[in-house]
């Protein structure tokens, strides 16, 4: 193997340094402006995509990665079982996860395991839904939701109470005891289509 | 391995790589030598091998002639000629490992999401690197009720398990408390207790630890965290002398479970359930935060530190001071104590024995213990193991471990000198001399013993008058060694830093004027007290006289001394400076109360029995507590004393360059047993120790451990109860003129003359309720 040579301090003297000029592109020619100037005069006649945001705001695309949804069974139990995936799965280290057992008395989510801390922090969140796809029980979706700008980095960290989804007709307030007579696996499989009325025990 | 051992090699062939490895070895372990890994699950190299689970299926032949079918390499020895080949090299071995990790995957529920053991799970890795991609299996999986309590700590899904009989294995191989087994056949079988003796085993976290799938989970980790969440140090074990390795497991500040470390020297791979789920007392709510002083009105207040030390100083400035540093601090902290004592004090007032304690143990401990080197693989060789004092399930469950692995493989004769024949000692198959409580030193004369036997002494030796000058004098006549085990982490570090009246660090003696000047010119000061100290109880009482002053006091409990009334006297009416994690006897007595760091907080080591050091980093880096040594260094200074210990390390150095005293060592006087006291009808001696899972402070807040705790009874022998007609379950009131306790009766295999009840669980708090713990006569009634 040859020896590397240590530099001799002459050839580290800037004024020493030969530069060599590069070839610059010639001139497009009057062809190349009127191609470009094309563009530009074709754009008067299209209908403007520009909007009046934040008075207006256009739909995103159907799968735009937007703000994350804590996602409930339709008995408004969580589907959250704290199983830590996503924070497992997170590329940015965004997503913090705490579980903790569920009991007779205390019931978030269907099974033996809930999530009892969940943040997401959106200033490092990359949105590209990694999460999504380690989520087993389909508890963690994105919306389309995008306005998620803030001024301190305490409200851009979303806690489970943010990021939960709204309660929806036929759902209770959890904590509530599971459907009678049906168990987790039910709940996964889609049996459960709403509340019972014997669910309703935190009036 | 020892170089005189003559071991024969066999040389054989591993995927066509040679390996030479001693006769009696599985192929498995040989095909590990050349970084062959052979998938396993039931497979674990301390225990006997069973071939459970069929998951290590290699193609073997030997001298030509193959095996007809995949054998499991776990099973199997190696021999001359064999040819073995693994997954690697036979499309044979790797289809029936696959077949095999179908099979075993066909009833295990998916539900890795939730299971403990995802992401450091052995099925989950090997499923990856021998399993297929996609199941076959489109019936419906077995499914257990889950998870169900095995014991208050530990948990079973049924559903989980691969039937591999490790937890089995080990509760009877190693632990030796046959608790739980294989129950039914076929796709039923599973693991089981007996429904009349629930899993109350001190070594049931092993199976925890052990099992390679999530069927065994502890309460207090379940649904805790993720393993990816924790930050793992290597540590110690700070709750006994036998010195396990361990791993503490931290997520944002908090500890969240501890495992075993694998220490082949010391406990191999297990430990006990005190050192797994004892550690909540450190984020306890109730931790001291701030410096606190008392002022004029007598009301403790919120200080800052330079107040605090200033307040510290002045007050043992002003006074004579004695030192009181429990056994629970580090060799670092303690010999930080130690210097303290002598050079801002300029005392030899120091103890750390604060417990039951006599001269007799000092000057034991001088003359045969300090420096002294008898190790667990002095056990792993001995021909006879003498037990005085001392019960190791109880009071060194990892002594019981090695003591227990010897008694099975090679039925090394185990001799127990008690009162009480214990669960311990009973699994040891041991000897059972049976004395009175106090006569100890009698039975110990009578025994035979070699130069390979030893004698191991427990610090409860001590109670008994004349047990340790006839352990010694025993030791003298035929050559046995002695190994003093105490019950705390901490006790044989703060001998070996000479934080005791009679010794400084090494070993020297402090009437040896050689060994004062070496440590004198050692420090840099012109000289050393010359008198030997006071123990904490004679400490107690020169405050109660009047002529010590001052005290400062590092993690001690007042209640543990037979005497507590003198000592909380002496708290109330001396100047105290307490260094303190929580709220103690002390501190609410103290003048100045100064916080310091918990163990899982600060860096140092503890010396284990054998005296080996087990040292530890900060499993929390982030806590601003200082250690004791840091504050000691503190109130030196303010105080004009340059002790120059302001690091772990600093004292680390400074200890080891010291090194340990080559001069001659202590003698020790001769102490006379006492003679048996008379006994009227109705009388007893009190005789107990303390158990595992107790009323301990470093087990508060722990309930899932203290559900596995032993009943607390008191025992009696069948004579006795049959004279008082007194039933197992019976209530018996024993008294003495401080108090009673009233406890259920246990008829069992006792002296006569002895009646036995814990020293400090609960309901049964001797020290506090009776003013005794050992060799006083009580008075029992029935109930």
């Amino acid at each position: 193997m040859a020896e590397i040579e240590p530099l001799k301090s002459n050839e580290m003297d800037l004024r020493k340094v030969e530069f060599t000029q590069v070839d610059q592109p010639g001139s497009v020619g009057l062809t190349g402006h009127m191609k470009g100037f094309w563009t530009t005069f074709s754009t008067i006649f299209k209908k403007p995509e520009t909007v009046e945001y934040p008075e207006v705001k256009a739909p995103t695309q159907e799968r735009f990665h937007g703000r994350h949804q804590l996602n409930r069974h339709p008995d408004g139990l969580e589907k959250c079982i704290g199983c830590e995936l996503c924070a497992w799965a997170c590329p940015a280290d965004a997503i913090y996860v705490e579980g903790a057992d569920n009991t007779e008395e205390h019931r978030m989510s269907p099974g033996e395991r809930y999530g009892k801390v969940y943040q997401i922090n959106y200033l490092r969140c990359v949105f590209c839904g990694l999460c999504i796809e380690a989520c087993p029980t389909r508890a963690l979706t994105m919306t389309n939701e995008y306005e998620l700008a803030d001024d301190s980095r305490e409200k851009l960290i979303f806690e489970k109470d943010d990021l939960l989804g709204p309660l929806r007709a036929g759902m209770l307030m959890p904590p509530h005891p599971m459907y009678p007579d049906m168990n987790d696996s039910n709940y996964y499989k889609g049996d459960v289509l709403g509340a019972h009325p014997s669910q309703e025990v935190n009036k | 391995m020892d170089t005189t051992e003559i071991v024969d090699l066999i040389t054989v062939v591993i995927d066509g790589f040679e390996v030479s490895v001693p006769k009696g070895t599985l192929v498995i372990r040989a095909a590990e030598q050349l970084g062959i890994q052979i998938p396993r699950f039931c497979d674990h190299p301390l225990l006997d091998p069973v071939g459970a689970c069929r998951q290590c299926l290699v193609d073997i032949e030997i001298n030509g002639r193959a095996f007809p079918k995949p054998q499991a390499s776990c099973t199997i020895p190696v021999e001359p000629g064999m040819i073995v080949k693994t997954q690697l090299t036979s499309t044979v071995a790797d289809k029936a490992q696959k077949g095999v990790m179908e099979f075993l995957l066909i009833n295990h529920p998916l539900d890795c999401p939730v299971c403990d053991k995802g992401g450091e799970c052995p099925l989950q890795n090997q499923a990856m690197s021998t399993g297929r991609a996609e199941t076959r299996f489109e019936g419906v999986k077995r499914t257990f009720e889950k998870p169900i309590n095995i014991s208050s700590q530990v948990l079973l899904d049924r559903e989980r398990c691969v039937l591999c009989a490790r937890c089995t294995r080990f509760s009877d191989q190693i632990a030796g408390d046959p608790f739980i087994t294989l129950n039914e056949r076929g796709a039923l079988q599973q693991v089981g207790i007996y429904e009349k003796q629930p899993f109350k085993s001190y070594f049931s976290g092993n199976t925890v630890q052990i099992c390679p799938v999530g069927a065994l989970t502890g309460a207090s980790y379940r649904f805790r965290a993720r393993p990816f969440d924790l930050v793992s140090t290597p540590s110690a074990c700070e709750h006994c002398a036998s010195g396990c390795d361990m791993r503490t497991d931290v997520r944002r500040g908090k500890t969240l479970r501890r495992l075993a470390g694998d220490d082949s020297s010391v406990n191999e791979e297990w430990n006990c359930d005190k050192g797994r789920w004892a550690f909540k007392y450190v984020t306890a709510v109730d931790r001291l935060t701030h410096p606190l002083v008392r002022n004029e009105a007598g009301v403790l207040v919120q200080a800052s530190w330079p107040e605090a030390i200033a307040a510290a100083a002045n007050g043992l400035k002003a006074n004579t001071s004695a030192v009181l540093v429990g056994g629970r601090a580090t060799h670092e902290d303690a010999y930080g104590f130690s210097k303290f004592a002598r050079i801002a004090l300029g005392t030899n007032d120091i103890d750390f024995r604060s417990r039951l304690s006599s001269d007799e143990e000092r000057e034991f401990l001088a003359a045969h213990v300090v420096s002294s080197s008898t190790t667990y693989r002095d056990i792993d060789r001995a021909d006879h193991v003498v037990l005085v004092g001392f019960e190791p399930e109880e009071e060194s469950p990892i002594v019981f471990l090695r003591l227990n692995k010897q008694v099975r493989k090679r039925a090394l004769k185990v001799t127990a000198i008690a009162s009480k024949l214990s669960i311990g000692v009973e699994k040891l198959k041991a000897e059972f001399v049976k004395v009175a409580p106090g006569q100890e030193a009698a039975a110990l004369s009578s025994l035979a013993l070699t130069a390979q036997s030893i004698i191991l002494v427990g610090e409860r030796a001590c109670e008994s008058a004349g047990v340790l000058t006839a352990v010694a004098a025993l030791a003298d006549s035929t050559g046995a060694k002695i190994a003093w085990i105490p019950r705390r982490a901490g006790e044989r570090g703060a001998l070996e830093a000479g934080a005791i009246g009679n010794l400084l660090p090494g070993g020297r003696p402090v009437i040896d004027t050689p060994a004062r000047v070496d440590i004198a010119t050692f420090w840099g000061v012109p000289s050393l007290p010359a008198t030997v100290g006071r123990s904490s109880d004679e400490i107690y009482a020169a405050v109660n006289s009047g002529s010590i002053g001052a005290l400062i006091i590092g993690g001690v409990d007042p209640l543990d001394s037979d005497n507590s009334a003198a000592a909380l006297e002496a708290l109330e009416k001396a100047f105290v400076v307490s260094l303190e994690i929580a709220p103690s006897e002390v501190s609410a007595r103290a003048n100045v109360v100064l916080p310091v760091a918990a163990i899982t907080e600060k860096s140092g080591s503890f010396l284990n029995w054998e005296g080996r050091a087990r040292s530890f980093d900060a499993a929390v880096h982030d806590s601003l507590n200082r250690s004791d040594l840091r504050i000691l260094s503190m109130i030196a200074e303010e105080m004009g004393a340059e002790l120059n210990l302001g690091t772990v390390t600093a004292a680390a150095k400074e200890i080891a360059s010291l090194g340990a005293w080559d001069g001659a060592r202590a003698s020790m006087k001769p102490v006379n047993p006492t003679d048996a006291p008379t006994l009227s009808g109705n009388q007893f001696i009190l005789n107990s120790w303390r158990r595992l899972l107790d009323l301990g402070t470093l087990q508060k807040g722990e309930e899932n451990l203290a559900g596995t705790a032993r009943q607390t009874v008191a025992v009696i022998s069948p004579n006795r109860a049959q004279a008082m007609g007194v039933a197992d379950g019976d209530l018996l009131m024993i008294s003495t003129s401080h108090g009673s306790v009233t406890l259920a009766a246990l008829v069992e295999n006792i002296h006569d003359d002895a009646i036995w009840a814990p020293r400090n669980s609960r309901g049964s708090q001797l020290l506090v309720n009776l003013g005794a713990g050992h060799g006083a006569v009580v008075t029992v009634v029935k109930l």
